[in-house]
């Protein structure tokens, strides 16, 4: 249950920074998943709705998901292509000498605080 | 009144706090001399037998100590205590990696005061223990024959941030449709840098480079001011 323990972590660090700021109630939470992070976004929500039931200042946060698409970028013909379609082979030279650029990330975009 | 909302923006990678947590536990090992080894591979591909295989000859240099996290059971941990070396086990209660302040908890639990060596045995997995630096000093992947050459094709992240890849059960080679070269090539074209060592953990082959690798590592982090 790879989902839980990402949820777990994300929250441990949501709380901290939530603490930093002096914020009593988090109305949401942005993340944004890379589309070859590991992370499915439909299990990292189902997790999340399960855990922030047990906290008190994100009980009912809600969690708002944001994809980040992979792009791979090739070392041979220096063109930049879609990753999940193509994978660790360039489309444009067949080279196999290619490297992601980005949609590994798992990362907290931002929280929306309420003060009451 | 009204609520009044605030937007804050974080950025962070959900990782950020266990990185930073990892790279402290790092430094704290640094000063007690202890080099810590993060040992991960898929459920049955070798961990605890090349363990059994490495540590009682590295034993006759250096202090070591085991940490054997699994979800449930304590198998792992009676088999290195049965060869006479310091361990215990931990359990991860259903998660599926060690991050580091269940590290931290771990070497707490075992004593690390003094020792030169502890082996942390991941949960068996490919996936999860990738992402989490567990504040080890090297990663130390086992891939065995029966799993498969194209491993690192479907797990590209744990051959990126393993140090070394040990090839196990090679005894095995004439059974399977495994090709070395294949594993080799796919694996370096990751990570350029990985050290590859071909062994059978059950016939002792291979295993003597692998014990002077880790001799050489646990000195060179020793001898770090």
């Amino acid at each position: 249950m790879h989902e839980l323990g990402v949820v777990f972590h994300c929250l441990d660090q949501v709380k901290r920074i939530a603490e930093e700021n002096q914020v009593k109630r988090v109305n949401s939470v942005t993340v944004m998943l890379g589309e070859v992070s590991t992370v499915i976004p439909y299990l990292f929500e189902d997790c999340w709705k399960w855990a922030v039931k047990k906290e008190t200042v994100f009980k009912d946060a809600a969690i708002k998901i944001e994809i980040i698409k992979a792009v791979t970028y090739c070392e041979d013909c220096g063109e930049k292509y879609p990753t999940v379609e193509h994978g660790k082979v360039c489309p444009h030279c067949g080279s196999e000498h290619t490297y992601l650029l980005e949609g590994n990330e798992i990362m907290i975009k931002e929280m929306v605080a309420v003060d009451e | 009144m009204s609520d009044k909302i605030r937007i804050i923006e974080v950025k962070q990678s959900v990782f950020a706090d266990n990185d930073r947590d990892a790279a402290k536990l790092r430094n704290e090992l640094k000063e007690k001399k202890t080099f810590l080894l993060n040992l991960m591979s898929s459920p049955g591909s070798g961990k605890t037998t090349l363990l059994k295989g490495i540590l009682p000859s590295l034993a006759k240099e250096l202090k070591i100590g085991v940490m054997e996290a699994d979800i449930d059971g304590d198998v792992d941990a009676k088999a290195i205590s049965d060869i006479g070396i310091k361990s215990i086990q931990l359990h991860t209660g259903g998660m599926c990696h060690l991050d580091a302040s269940m590290t931290r908890q771990g070497l707490t639990e075992l004593g690390c005061d003094g020792l030169d060596l502890v082996v942390l045995e991941n949960v068996g997995n490919l996936v999860c223990p990738a992402e989490f630096d567990t504040g080890a000093v090297k990663n130390l992947v086992i891939l065995s024959v029966p799993e498969g050459h194209d491993k690192p094709l479907k797990y590209p992240l744990m051959f990126q941030v393993a140090n070394a890849l040990i090839i196990n059960k090679i005894d095995t080679m004439p059974y399977f449709d495994f090709d070395l070269e294949k594993v080799k090539e796919a694996a370096l074209m990751r990570n350029p840098s990985l050290k590859i060592f071909p062994v059978s953990a059950k016939t002792g082959e291979g295993l003597e480079a692998v014990i002077s690798w880790l001799k050489d590592e646990v000195k060179a982090w020793q001898d770090l001011t």
